[in-house]
């Protein structure tokens, strides 16, 4: 009897490990089986390398919204890896302890506020300054690559801290020992040992990024054409998606879920970066 | 090893003293630079939102009813209530549960394990959209649950399960094998040792992990538009459509006619992610010490 129960739970317990296979099988299988079609139909390459996306015209070209989603990443990457991995450099090597108690809950609270009150914040605020101060009407590239840099910061900080921290004493020793100031021996002897974290903690950063869905529409202005500059509105895959799905029917809309096909596999490939930076700084 | 190094590199003052040396005065300077920075977006956004939000809040905000002039925010909120139980219902026992079978029974290194690793890594990475997408092909057109509070919650569910395994497999891992051995010793089962020793120890940390999976409940959009639906009433069964506080919040700021009631929106907001997430770092913080 006793056996049973055991051996009942046991099989609970299994199955409940295996609910994850099942669930990233299952969004594989919708996602591919719902969008490939689309693909054949369009033509792979009217499909990722048209320019013009107009679903009334039924020119299905993503190009533009690959391209959007690629440059407002790369923005955000510039605006927030120095500043996050500095920040990382800060709270390892030169904070003290009391401060870093306090500035640690911070940056946790960072990474917990939702997108769309970030989304709002870069709508009410980071909007009408870009259209003050630099040019455009606002809602740019710039704002989106700006509010993004935000977003990511703490991805990249928790991730190079812990990095940076990793790295044997010893290091830092050697450094001072032969003569180098704490500063030198931190950015020329540690942040070099901690590299693959930190380029870890970037390639994740990116995953963030290009993910990224209700900030980026509320500040990236999202036409639908090819981008121009950094002073005129992007759309990305994230914000074609969810911009058009409410009211496409047939073509228009397996060409959307095609375009989440293709947001899987840049994530499926970032992922797979990810995992294999990681195992190689253990 | 870490918290020899820190003693080493920040306890030492004489050793940490000023160089005068320009470039390392220029690294100082730098991250000193950068940490201001991150702290002060922190204190701008949560700053500039209750500045704005909090002279908008008022009691109509928190009518029961939700009409074209007042844009109440309360069905909203009674939503998101209803939206996490279903979804911590649904994924805090097979989250568990699977860490249960990661930690207590799998045999180390064994294929299983391995890939259920790798699948979890991907869900964990996988965007919010993609996860509102898949609902909306799965739960909303195949199953024929049509925009519903069961459909957002099931998405939400598969979206938060990476978070509860890997916390959950966390605290489990800090319970010490001496606990499960005196069980064992004792003449208690597997199962028996599961649930009667090493779960209850590993209550705090599972705690944290489920309050920070609540933070992300509340605050998810993307995932919910196409699967929970925008409508802005208390739903009457788990079959009908009903908006979080979130999905409100969105749709508020993108009709723009409503920004004051959008600010005060966002001050509710805010101030249940903080209190979720100070709450988690507290019940996560009693295992340290403990």
């Amino acid at each position: 009897m006793l056996k049973k129960k055991e051996q009942f739970m046991r099989l609970i317990f299994l199955f409940s490990a295996c609910t994850s296979i099942i669930a990233v099988f299952l969004i594989c299988i919708f996602l591919f089986a719902n969008g490939i079609p689309a693909i054949s139909k369009i033509g792979v390459f009217n499909f990722l390398l048209g320019k013009n996306w107009k679903p009334s015209n039924a020119l299905f070209g993503i190009l533009p919204m690959i391209l959007g989603s690629i440059y407002v990443t790369a923005g955000a990457i510039l605006i927030g890896v120095p500043i996050g991995v500095l920040t990382a450099m800060y709270l390892s090597l030169f904070c003290p302890k009391k401060l870093y108690r306090m500035i640690k809950p911070a940056i946790e609270l960072l990474a917990g506020i939702p997108s769309v009150v970030y989304g709002f914040f870069g709508l009410v605020v980071l909007v009408p300054f870009v259209r003050n101060y630099i040019g455009g009407n606002g809602s740019v590239m710039l704002t989106a690559s700006i509010l993004l840099g935000m977003m990511i910061l703490p991805t990249i900080i928790n991730v190079s801290e812990s990095a940076i921290r990793a790295v044997p004493s010893n290091y830092y020793e050697g450094g001072r020992a032969l003569g180098a100031s704490h500063e030198r021996s931190a950015f020329f002897v540690i942040l070099p040992a901690a590299k693959s974290g930190v380029f870890a903690s970037i390639v994740l950063g990116v995953g963030r990024a290009i993910g990224e869905t209700m900030a980026v529409i509320m500040v990236a202005g999202n036409q639908a054409r090819m981008p121009k500059g950094l002073l005129k509105g992007v759309r990305t895959l994230t914000a074609n998606i969810v911009i058009e799905m409410g009211y496409a029917a047939d073509l228009h809309r397996e060409a959307l879920i095609a375009t989440a096909v293709v947001l899987f596999i840049f994530i499926l490939i970032i992922n797979l970066s990810f995992s294999l930076l990681n195992r190689k700084s253990i | 090893m870490s918290t020899s190094k820190e003693t080493v590199i920040n306890n030492n003052k004489k050793l940490t003293s000023k160089s005068k040396d320009p470039v390392s005065l220029i690294l100082r300077i730098l991250v000193w630079c950068a940490a201001a920075l991150t702290i002060m977006i922190l204190f701008v956004i949560i700053g500039y939102i209750l500045y704005k939000g909090i002279p908008n809040l008022s009691l109509d905000l928190f009518d029961l009813e939700y009409n074209t002039q007042n844009v109440s925010l309360m069905p909203a909120l009674i939503n998101t209530v209803i939206m996490t139980i279903l979804s911590i219902t649904i994924a805090v026992p097979l989250g568990i549960f699977s860490a249960i079978y990661l930690t207590e029974y799998a045999r180390r290194g064994s294929r299983l394990v391995k890939i259920v690793r790798i699948t979890a890594e991907t869900l964990s990475g996988i965007p919010s959209i993609i996860y509102g997408l898949f609902g909306l092909l799965f739960f909303v057109t195949t199953l024929h649950w049509g925009f519903s509070m069961l459909a957002g919650g099931f998405t939400l569910s598969i979206m938060i399960l990476p978070l509860i395994m890997r916390t959950t497999e966390e605290a489990l891992h800090a319970v010490p094998d001496s606990y499960r051995e005196g069980s064992y010793g004792l003449g208690a089962g597997k199962m028996r040792t599961v649930f009667t020793i090493v779960l209850p120890s590993a209550t705090p940390g599972i705690l944290a992990g489920v309050i920070l999976a609540i933070g992300r409940i509340v605050g998810e959009t993307a995932a919910l538009i196409y699967t929970s639906g925008t409508v802005a009433d208390i739903p009457d069964s788990l079959l009908s459509s009903g908006r979080t506080l979130s999905v409100h919040m969105y749709a508020l700021s993108s009709e723009g006619l409503f920004m004051d009631k959008a600010y005060a929106t966002a001050v509710v907001l805010i101030i249940l992610v903080i209190l979720l997430n100070r709450i988690s770092s507290y019940t996560a913080g009693k295992i340290s010490k403990s």
